[in-house]
């Protein structure tokens, strides 16, 4: 019996390990001894996989695009990916590994804010620049000089949905309904309130709900209760879709606004007919004519048969941003490549002008986009201040 | 007076769908006093069970209660054997091992089947084929109460099946057996009735009362992922706890009461503390009365 169980878990270890080995990141490409190593933590697993992913496709297509044309003073740039499951404790540790194991150089990640402010610190602690492609937080950058953003900032989306629903939906009266969880979802319903108050709207009620949740009736129905113009709901796809379509079958016919959390083909399979006429900020619009974003557009597909996403076109601005500061670093140690950073001014990326300011974070515009026949068109473009 | 009823209907659909689950969690208790933590889990292979044979069969080109019955029928079967599969190679070798150890090799199973969940059907969100009934014409309103079909669907058939569980453990030789080695284990076999038998059967019926649930919730709120088992897991074991581990009627009052407890709170006071309520109750129930309401207190075997 005892060997019985004895042979029975060692052969259970057996078909766990390699599923394990896998799973803990390789690096993507074994490049040569003197390549340029850059870390890139992202959830390639978890339910927020997509966001990972997109990412890391942008990241992989700029390397591949600055190797072509010559490296970063005459070197080749190495990408190394560790996966985060999504989880803030696993980014923590992969930050971890990549500066003190892998001895990259600098850091480009995460996506969610609530993992970014995992990572700062350690980024921080050893001062190897982190660039964030997309955590909007602010509270990411303010955790030390070494840690910047490619990305505007939740106020700025907070901001942009406000004026638009006040401005060019003149909507009078929202409902707000928020991520708890989420730290990203939080800040931009907080900042909304605010912009929205002082342009004289009224924030009818506020509801929260935690990611992973799948009832939102209970919420939906006091909303309802209260008749707003539009539901405020800055969470991510993975909810806004039965959200969606909660509220449409209680009879709410307000269209939803939210942020780039949104931005995912599953947001429209899931919610289908209930998410029509709903709006969303992002950062770049794959509708966008701009010769620069067309081309990018062009040799995304080329590369992984898709659209890019916003968050793919993002992971291509801060590898792009990256390797700019570090051609123009006097050299590759970690405080030339902070300064030659903090200095971006006008950077033309895909999605837009990228200047870094005091706060190490970018300066940009945002798009508004809005759901018609089953995808999302551009609708328009609001400005900073 | 509206918005009143329309979360009284909320809450019974919502209770309907912790009942389902929590049917399956007490009954493995009942008879094995183990809290079989992979119940979420198997609850979440079996709305992808039921979404892959809908998809492979292309069932939402003909939809109706007979495609439903059969998705139905397959998540049933597949979550079944999940159970036999896991019990038999997880739990049986433990049997006579302390209690703590089955405890947390439920706990690995869960984590198990979650991260290889991840792996076989990618991590990323699905959409459940809703498409396999039509039900767009049917939904009742009256003013601003909206009731969906599907909500009666899942509180019809968690009472039938609550009925039905009744039946099976109290009027047939499976459940006096079950019954038996609940009461005690080696009196059982002494008895001549096969124990581990009865016990993976125990286990394939509990499976394929979550295996219902997964596809009844896939109907519902068409989104599935590997990870969405944990918290519907979680709190269909506070229902149960609450109506008394063991006590089939006991978990579908303690689920209902539940729907209605984090309905009402998140209704009218807060939605920030949903799942804070879950637990609050958990702990108030087991430091005032560990029976559950409808529980019968067992004096401790020495």
């Amino acid at each position: 019996m005892k060997t019985n169980l004895v042979s029975r878990v060692a052969l259970g270890f057996a078909v766990i390990a390699p599923l394990t080995i896998s799973l803990s990141g390789t690096p993507v490409a074994q490049a040569a001894d003197d390549a340029i190593k850059i870390g890139e933590v992202g959830s390639t697993t978890g339910s927020e996989a997509t966001f990972g992913v997109a990412t890391h496709q942008g990241v992989e297509l700029a390397i591949k695009e600055i190797n072509a044309t010559g490296g970063v003073k005459g070197k080749k740039l190495q990408v190394i990916l560790l996966d985060d499951q999504g989880k803030p404790e696993e980014a923590a540790t992969a930050v971890t590994r990549l500066i003190t194991q892998d001895k990259v150089v600098a850091i480009v990640g995460e996506v969610a804010s609530s993992r970014s402010l995992a990572m700062a610190p350690i980024a921080q602690q050893y001062k190897i620049p982190m660039v964030s492609p997309s955590s909007t937080n602010p509270k990411v950058t303010e955790i030390g000089d070494y840690i910047f953003r490619v990305c505007f900032i939740d106020p700025f989306q907070g901001f942009v949905m406000a004026r638009f629903a006040s401005e060019n939906l003149k909507f009078k009266r929202v409902a707000i309904l928020r991520d708890v969880k989420n730290d990203y979802s939080v800040g931009l319903a907080k900042y909304f309130t605010e912009t929205f108050k002082k342009l004289g709207g009224e924030i009818v009620v506020d509801q929260s709900y935690s990611a992973g949740d799948i009832d939102f009736k209970s919420q939906l129905t006091s909303i309802r209760g209260a008749k707003p113009d539009a539901i405020f709901v800055p969470g991510y796809y993975t909810e806004v879709g039965l959200i969606a379509r909660q509220a449409r079958s209680l009879g709410i016919k307000a269209p939803l606004l939210g942020g780039d959390g949104w931005d995912s083909p599953k947001l429209l399979q899931i919610g289908g007919k209930a998410m029509e006429g709903s709006y969303f900020s992002n950062h770049y619009s794959a509708d966008d004519k701009a010769p620069h974003v067309q081309a990018f557009i062009e040799r995304y597909r080329k590369a992984y048969k898709d659209t890019p996403s916003g968050l793919a076109a993002m992971g291509f601005d801060a590898m792009m941003v990256l390797s700019d500061a570090m051609k123009r670093a006097k050299s590759l140690s970690s405080a030339d490549i902070r300064a030659a950073l903090a200095a971006t001014k006008e950077f033309q990326g895909v999605t837009g002008r990228i200047s870094i300011d005091q706060q190490r974070n970018a300066v940009k515009s945002a798009v508004v986009l809005k759901v018609v026949n089953g995808t999302f068109v551009y609708d328009s473009t609001i400005r900073p201040g | 007076m509206d918005q009143f009823l329309q979360h009284i209907i909320n809450a019974l659909s919502l209770g309907s769908i912790y009942a389902l689950i929590a049917l399956g969690y007490t009954m493995v208790f009942g008879v094995l006093q183990l809290i079989n933590f992979a119940h979420g889990e198997i609850y979440m292979l079996g709305a992808f069970a039921g979404m892959y044979t809908i998809r492979w069969l292309r069932l939402e080109q003909h939809p109706g209660i007979g495609s439903l019955l059969i998705a139905l029928f397959a998540a049933m079967a597949a979550s079944a054997l999940a159970g036999f599969i896991i019990e038999r190679l997880a739990y049986r070798p433990l049997r006579k091992s302390p209690r703590i150890n089955l405890l947390i090799t439920a706990v690995g199973v869960s984590l198990f089947l979650q991260y290889t969940g991840q792996l076989v059907f990618g991590s990323d969100p699905q959409f459940f084929p809703v498409g396999i009934l039509e039900l767009d014409g049917y939904t009742w309103t009256y003013g601003e109460l909206v009731i969906e079909p599907m909500q009666i669907v899942a509180l019809v058939l968690s009472i039938i099946l609550m009925l039905v569980l009744q039946y099976i453990i109290f009027k047939t030789r499976l459940g006096r057996a079950m019954r038996a080695v609940s009461f005690n284990h080696d009196l059982a076999s002494l008895m001549g009735i096969p124990t581990n038998r009865i016990i993976s059967a125990t286990f394939m019926l509990g499976s394929a009362l979550a295996g219902a649930a997964g596809v009844l919730v896939g109907l519902i709120y068409p989104k599935i992922e590997p990870l969405m088992g944990t918290m519907p897991g979680l709190k269909a074991f506070v229902a149960a706890v609450l109506g008394g581990v063991g006590n089939v009627t006991g978990a579908v009052l303690g689920a209902f009461t539940l729907g209605l407890a984090e309905e009402f709170l998140v209704g009218y006071w807060v939605s920030t503390y949903r799942d804070a309520l879950a637990f609050a109750i958990l702990i108030l129930i087991l430091l005032f009365k560990p029976s559950g309401l409808l529980g019968v207190h067992r004096a401790e075997k020495v």
